[in-house]
């Protein structure tokens, strides 16, 4: 992101603590995920430290801190579809690019994530690549549905 | 006030020249749970079929009616007969529907759902009335009532289904009365513990401060829960007028919607609704013209599932680690920024217009003694018609899960409830009345709606430990009980789930539970332990299989079950060796495979394959076998 991108964003806040985390997620939505030069910028702007920005994004679990893939696979890890089976394709995705969840595929093509739920149960067990979602997911039916994104 | 007058007359109309039948309209579900099954892809398909056809027809988004097993859904009205609906409409077939309905005059009685005119309006024997199909029969739509019916983003649609009448009853009548009708009423808080609304209310409104605080609470965390998420995307006026009506009791002029930000479209709506307010002079300075000022600002959360807790997500709007502190006092008196707060579940307020509009005798006909209303939940997991439902409070649970979710696919073992505070009841607990105080007694919680149905193929144990992983993943830290006890109970319970607990651990798990629950500073804490609790009361079995015969009988827990494959029936069709993900399978075509165990990470893929696959033989099974130790 470069300095300009910063000021548009930060442009749109009051510089007041409760700005802290729409501001993160302002910065995640342009950038993908929360660099250290975005907190330094966000610690300058605020006048709060970074240690305290740092505590607080890393309590909520929306935040990431790895650059992320050109592709993002999010498994619904939600109860309903845990009741169908949700994780086995989770562990299926995870053998298949040897990334654990959270982390990016070495060829940087992929990376995987948990949710808590999509709102989308009756299609469980459900799994998201970008913004597509597929629903009633077979383990079976993993390796031909990133097909598409290779 | 008489521009308001106007603004509905307008409305009215607008509303009227839409249903009357003159130009085809086509609604379209394009909720969550409608887009996740392809309603967009739908609605593309409409709009170009429309287009190619020279059709002249209004194309109207919707929200979720409920059924989402059916989704997307597709309605027509045209031609004189009343709005028609089709299920599960892919491009293709809407494209075939529009065909035949709109130019060839041929509404497909086969292949409608069903139909949403009167009880006396006979279209055809094969469609019959949409709210008496045996999903829609026993529910009441109140808190519902706009839901899939009106564009959640077109307030003239509001607006002309007695939208801002409350409000405006509200403010005429006095934030006294409108306190009083709230208690006559007996609205509890739908937010899961049942608070009576009125009360919290009158103690805020007790507090001389000026600057107070209204917060609408969307931070919709419970796993599998999606009733808030579609009440906003599909209805977010309702809710907004309950905010508003809401403030005016308290005497708030400030108002917060704290919502996940993973819901973009409810964000968006709400956001569209907020601006459409202004407009129309339902927000801002002076609302319709009576002198009383509000304004809300719509707050993304960052996904805590702790944040649902009253101090916890004050902190989060104040832009701190979302961590409770313990109360008193209360955010009552002082909650945000040190001010009064009062902070209602979405259902809450999204009631509120109804019966400020309809008074407090009309909303207590419906439900019992004490519970009166109507609840939403989101039925789903292992049931055969999942969605979104609404019924009246005191309704039986066999009600819910057998009359409108059709029951269970395979054997019925039982349902959850109340999400991860929440717990597990068996087959014995179907008659019970859906009532707070009851599910409280049965070791559950009414909960803010979610409700799992189980069966057979469904592992108490498993599902105990998924959900305090859950919670342990979510614990804020903050208090000892519920950061460290929370950890232990999930390694006491992956213990047990691959194979290698003791008969000491049962009883372990009994004495850290009931611990947790009572030394926890907040309700995350506080109730984390019920999953475990409940399944320890009703699935014993399950438990004392685990450990002492290491035996899972519903075969989900990995390390209890082996992968066979039956040399009878496998064809050698190699379908598995192309699906598993680590090469474990070996074996020529047309001779018999075999799995090597060591590389094997039991993922399924196999036996999904060999059981769905026409080529595929039916010969892999999952096994779990009795171990006498």
């Amino acid at each position: 992101m470069k300095e300009t991108d910063y000021d548009k964003i930060f442009s749109r806040f009051k510089g007041v603590e409760s700005d802290i985390i729409p501001m993160l997620l302002r910065i995640q939505e342009k950038e993908g995920y929360i660099s250290e030069e975005a907190v330094m910028r966000m610690s300058r702007f605020l006048r709060i430290s970074e240690n305290q920005i740092y505590g607080v994004a890393s309590f909520y679990s929306r935040y990431r801190f790895n650059k992320p893939g050109r592709n993002s696979i999010k498994v619904c890890m939600g109860t309903a579809c845990h009741v169908h089976g949700g994780k086995f394709s989770c562990e299926a995705f995870e053998w298949q690019f040897g990334v654990k969840i959270g982390e990016r595929s070495d060829d940087g093509k992929f990376d995987l994530q948990q949710v808590n739920c999509m709102g989308c149960c009756t299609l469980a067990p459900v799994v998201q690549i970008n913004e597509d979602i597929y629903g009633h997911t077979l383990v079976t039916g993993l390796k031909e549905m990133l097909r598409k994104y290779e | 006030m008489n521009d308001f007058g106007n603004l509905v007359d307008k409305a009215k109309k607008k509303w009227a020249l839409l249903s009357d039948g003159k130009i085809p309209v086509i609604y379209i579900g394009s909720a969550t749970c409608g887009r996740a099954a392809g309603a967009m892809q739908t609605l593309e398909a409409v709009k170009r079929t429309l287009k190619e056809k020279k059709i002249k027809a209004k194309v109207v988004e919707v929200g979720c009616v409920g059924p989402c097993y059916l989704e997307p859904l597709m309605d027509i009205s045209a031609g004189g007969y009343p709005r028609i609906s089709y299920a599960n409409v892919s491009p293709s077939d809407a494209e075939m529907i529009i065909e035949s309905f709109l130019v060839n005059g041929n509404p497909l009685p086969e292949r409608a759902l069903a139909h949403f005119g009167d009880k006396d309006d006979k279209i055809s024997e094969h469609i019959p009335r949409f709210f008496d199909l045996p999903m829609m029969k026993p529910q009441v739509r109140v808190v519902l009532r706009n839901c899939g019916v009106i564009d959640p983003e077109d307030i003239d649609h509001y607006l002309a289904r007695d939208g801002y009448q409350g409000l405006k009853k509200a403010i005429e009548i006095g934030w006294k009365k409108v306190i009083k009708e709230v208690e006559l009423s007996g609205l509890r808080g739908r937010g899961g513990a049942g608070f009576p609304t009125f009360k919290k209310w009158e103690i805020c409104r007790s507090f001389p401060e000026k600057t107070k605080y209204m917060i609408c609470n969307v931070s919709e965390g419970d796993p599998g829960a999606f009733m808030n998420r579609s009440l906003i995307e599909s209805d977010p006026h309702s809710v907004l007028e309950g905010l508003i009506i809401a403030a005016f009791a308290i005497g708030s002029n400030n108002g917060y919607v704290y919502i996940n930000c993973g819901y973009h479209l409810a964000i968006a709506r709400l956001k569209i609704a907020a601006e459409d307010m202004r407009k129309c002079g339902l927000l801002g300075n002076n609302i319709l013209g009576t002198g009383f000022d509000f304004d809300v600002i719509i707050k993304e959360g960052a996904g805590a599932f702790v944040c649902g807790e009253e101090t916890a997500l004050i902190g989060s709007i104040e832009g701190k680690r979302g961590m409770p502190r313990s109360r008193p006092p209360f955010p009552a008196e002082a909650g945000l920024f040190g001010k009064p707060t009062i902070i209602n579940n979405v259902e809450t307020l999204g009631i509120l217009p109804s019966i400020i509009r309809n008074g407090a005798d009309w909303h207590r006909q419906y439900g019992v003694e004490g519970n009166y209303g109507t609840k939403t939940f989101s039925l789903v997991g292992k049931v055969r018609r999942p969605g979104l439902v609404e019924v009246p409070l005191g309704i039986k649970l066999r009600d819910i899960i057998f009359e409108i979710g059709g029951g269970s696919w395979k054997k019925y073992k039982g349902v959850q409830t109340g999400g991860p505070s929440g717990g597990c009841l068996s087959e014995e607990f179907l008659d019970i009345p859906v009532e707070y105080e009851s599910m409280t007694a049965a070791g559950s919680i009414m909960g803010s709606g979610g409700m799992i149905v189980m069966d057979e193929d469904t592992c108490a144990v498993d599902l105990a430990l998924y959900f305090l992983n859950f919670t342990q993943k979510e614990s804020c830290g903050k208090c000892s009980p519920c950061r460290v006890g929370t950890w232990h109970m999930v390694t006491i319970l992956e213990k047990i789930v691959k194979g290698q607990g003791q008969a000491e651990d049962i009883s372990k798990l009994q004495h850290l539970a009931e611990t947790i629950k009572r030394t926890s500073l907040c309700g995350l804490g506080q109730t984390a332990p019920n999953p475990v609790l409940t399944t320890l009361r009703y699935f014993r079995s399950e438990y004392l299989e685990h450990v002492q015969e290491k035996y899972c009988s519903a075969g989900v827990c990995k390390d209890l079950v082996t992968y066979i494959i039956h040399p009878q029936n496998c064809n050698g069709c190699q379908q598995c060796i192309d699906v598993c993900p680590t090469g474990a399978i070996t074996g020529r075509r047309s001779e018999l495979h075999e799995i090597d165990f060591s590389r094997c990470i039991k993922c399924k893929a196999c036996y999904e394959v060999c059981r769905f696959h026409p080529l595929a033989g039916n010969a892999i099974e999952i096994r779990s076998e009795r171990r006498v130790s």
